[in-house]
C-alpha cells in the first residue's frame, strides 16, 4: 500500500509542478470574470449564464488535466528511463498501475476542489444562495467519472504507441460519450438489423459517462439527486475504472519496457 | 560597397515600401465594403455574416432555459417544441406545436434510459411559472423575483448574431416589460430592432403594446398599431400564406382601443377586419353586434383628430 500512495505522491507533485493546472484555472477565472462583467438589460442577478460558462469551462480543463497528466505517465518513465529502477524495487507492474491511477485520479480530485470552490463563490455571490449539497454531488460524481476517464487512458497508454495519439482518441471517445452516448438507442431503433444490434451491444458496452454531467441540474437550481442513486452511478464508475485497470494490468505484464 | 551597409540600405528602402504600401492600402480598405474592423460588434468582427447561422442555436438554448433545462435534443420527438414556448407564451407568434410537450422522453426503452433520467431535468417547468423549484411569486405578475430574466443573455446574443431576426426582438421585449417590469429597456431593444428591421409590423405591434399595457398612451398606440396594419397589408396581404395570428392581433387590439376610446364605427371597421382572417369569426361577431348595440343606444362616438379608415380590407 504504501508503494502505491508513494508513486501516487509523485504523480500529485508533478501537478503542481507543472503549469498546466495554473493556465486552465486562471484561465477560467478569467474568462468567468469578463462575463460575469457584463451587464444585460441591467439586470445583476441573471446568473445561469455565467453558472453555464463557469461548469463548461470547469469540464473541459478537468477532461485536458485527467487525459494529458495520465496520457504521459508511462511513456514519460518508459523515456526517461526511470521505469526501470522503478520496477526493480519491491513494486510490481500493477502496483506501478495502479499507484499511478491513484496519483492521476486524487491530482484531478485536487484540482476539481479548485474549480469548484471557484465556482461556488462565483455562483452563490450572483444568486445570493449557495446549493452545497447540489455542488458536492457535481462534485463529486464528475471527479468519479474522471476515475473512469483516467483508467481509460492509462490503458490507452500501454496500447498506443505515442501520447500524442493516445491524447487525441481518449478525447474523442469521451466527447464522443459526452455527446451521443445517452442517445445512442434511440438511434439503434431506426436502424434494420444486423445494425440495430450491433449499435445496441455498443451502446451496452460503453462506459456512460454522461451520467455524471449533471450540469443542466446545478445551473436550473433542480433539487438534489437521491443519494441511493449517486451511490449507485459510483459503483457503475468504479466497475469500469476496475475493467480498465485489469485490461491495462493484462497489457502491461505482457508488454516488453524496453 | 560593403555587405552591412548594402543590408542597411535594402532594409530601408523595403521599410519606405512597406510605409507607402500600407498608406495606400489603407484608404483603400477602410472604404472596402466587406471591412469587418468598421464594425464595433465584436462577433461581427469574427464571424462575419457567418455569425447568423448561430444565431437560432442561442435562441432555440433561451427557450432550454425557459424549461429549465427540459428540452428535446434532435434525437428527440420535437413536434410539441416546433415553436419556442417562451415566444407562444408571450403571444408575439402563432404556435405550431403539436402533441404532448411533456412527453418528448416517452416511456424509458432500458434501464441505462431509466437511470440516466435522474441525471438530467426530466420534467416539464417553465421559468415565468417558478422554473424547477416552483418559487413563483403569485400569478401574472412576478416581478424582480422572476426568473424568466434566465433567458435574456440568450436572446440578446442571438440578436447581435443575427439583427435581422424579428421574432427574437419581440419576444425580449414582451419577457422585459410584462415579467420585469423593464419598460424602458423592452423599447428601447425594439426600437434597435425596428432600426435593423425598419417596417417589421411584428415590432410595431409589440410597441404599440407597449404604449399601450404599459405607458398608457392609446394615441401612440394607435399610431405604432395603423403603422402595423399597413406595414401588415403591404408584406402579407398578396402572400399564400400570410401571418394570420398577427393580422388578428393588431385588428384586434385596435377594435378594442377603438372600443375603450369610444370610437365605436372606427372599432366595427376594424372588428369586421378581424373577422376576415379570424379562426373563429362567430365569437367576433358577437362583438360586432355588442359595438352595434352600442352604437345604435346612442352612446357618444367621440370623433378623434385624423380619424381615418384603413384604405382596405386585408
Amino acid at each position: 500500500m504504501n508503494n502505491l500512495f508513494a508513486v501516487a505522491g509523485v504523480v500529485i507533485k508533478e501537478l503542481y509542478r507543472r503549469k498546466d493546472f495554473y493556465v486552465l484555472f486562471v484561465l477560467t477565472i478569467l474568462i468567468c470574470v469578463v462575463m460575469g462583467s457584463v451587464r444585460i438589460f441591467n439586470d445583476a442577478k441573471i446568473a445561469r449564464y455565467l453558472k453555464e460558462i463557469c461548469l463548461l469551462l470547469v469540464w473541459i480543463s478537468s477532461l485536458v488535466i485527467a487525459i494529458t497528466t495520465t496520457a504521459r505517465q508511462i511513456p514519460a518513465e518508459r523515456e526517461n528511463r526511470t521505469l526501470f529502477p522503478l520496477l526493480a524495487k519491491p513494486l510490481s507492474r500493477t502496483e506501478l498501475l495502479v499507484g499511478k491511477f491513484l496519483g492521476c485520479w486524487f491530482a484531478c480530485g485536487l484540482a476539481l476542489l479548485c474549480f469548484y470552490l471557484f465556482f461556488a463563490l462565483l455562483a452563490g455571490s450572483r444568486e445570493q444562495h449557495w446549493s452545497f449539497i447540489n455542488y458536492f454531488q457535481a462534485a463529486v460524481l464528475h471527479w468519479v467519472m474522471l476515475g473512469v476517464v483516467v483508467a481509460l487512458t492509462l490503458l490507452g497508454s500501454l496500447v498506443f504507441t505515442a501520447p500524442s495519439s493516445n491524447t487525441t482518441i481518449c478525447f474523442l471517445a469521451v466527447a464522443g460519450i459526452l455527446i451521443l452516448g445517452r442517445h445512442l438507442n434511440k438511434v439503434a431503433l431506426h436502424l434494420p438489423e444486423p445494425r440495430r444490434s450491433i449499435l445496441y451491444a455498443v451502446y451496452y458496452c460503453i462506459p456512460h459517462l454522461e451520467l455524471f454531467d449533471v450540469r443542466d441540474l446545478i445551473i436550473h437550481n433542480w433539487p438534489p439527486i437521491p443519494w441511493r442513486v449517486c451511490i449507485l452511478a459510483t459503483v457503475y464508475a468504479l466497475a469500469y475504472a476496475t475493467a480498465f485497470l485489469i485490461a491495462a494490468s493484462l497489457v502491461f505484464r505482457r508488454k516488453a519496457i524496453n | 560597397m560593403s555587405a552591412p551597409r548594402v543590408s542597411c540600405l535594402l532594409v530601408a528602402a523595403l521599410a519606405v515600401l512597406c510605409f507607402g504600401l500600407a498608406a495606400e492600402l489603407d484608404t483603400w480598405f477602410q472604404a472596402w465594403a466587406g471591412n469587418r474592423a468598421q464594425s464595433a460588434d465584436m462577433l461581427n468582427v469574427l464571424l462575419g455574416d457567418g455569425r447568423r447561422m448561430f444565431a437560432n442555436h442561442f435562441y432555440v438554448k433561451a427557450d432550454a432555459y425557459f424549461h429549465s433545462g427540459f428540452y428535446p435534443t434532435v434525437f428527440d420527438n420535437r413536434e410539441a417544441f416546433q415553436t419556442a414556448h417562451m415566444a407562444e407564451d408571450s403571444g408575439t407568434v402563432g404556435g405550431r406545436n403539436q402533441g404532448e410537450e411533456t412527453g418528448f422522453l416517452g416511456k424509458p426503452r432500458d434501464w441505462i434510459d431509466a437511470f440516466s433520467r435522474q441525471f438530467f431535468p426530466s420534467e416539464h417547468t417553465h421559468l415565468d411559472q417558478g422554473g424547477a423549484q416552483g418559487q413563483a411569486n403569485g400569478a401574472g405578475d412576478l416581478g424582480e423575483g422572476s426568473e424568466v430574466r434566465e433567458i435574456l443573455p440568450w436572446l440578446r446574443l442571438s440578436a447581435d448574431l443575427d439583427p435581422n431576426r424579428v421574432e427574437t426582438y419581440t419576444v425580449t421585449a414582451y419577457w422585459l416589460r410584462e415579467r420585469m417590469g423593464k419598460v424602458a429597456e423592452a423599447e428601447k431593444f425594439l426600437r434597435d430592432g425596428l432600426r435593423e428591421n425598419p417596417g417589421s409590423y411584428e415590432i410595431l405591434y409589440e410597441l404599440g403594446r407597449v404604449y399601450s399595457e404599459n405607458k398608457n398612451d392609446p394615441a401612440r398606440a394607435r399610431n405604432l398599431w395603423e403603422a402595423a396594419l399597413r406595414q401588415w397589408q403591404r408584406q402579407e396581404a398578396a402572400q399564400a400564406e400570410p401571418d394570420k395570428y398577427l393580422f388578428n392581433q393588431i385588428a384586434a387590439h385596435l377594435a378594442m382601443l377603438e372600443q375603450k376610446e369610444g370610437n365605436y364605427r372606427q372599432a366595427l371597421v376594424y372588428l369586421e377586419m378581424w373577422k376576415t382572417r379570424s379562426p373563429s369569426p362567430e365569437s367576433v361577431q358577437k362583438f360586432i353586434e355588442e359595438v352595434r348595440q352600442k352604437l345604435d343606444r346612442g352612446t357618444p362616438d367621440i370623433p378623434r383628430p385624423a380619424d381615418k379608415k384603413p384604405t382596405e380590407a386585408p
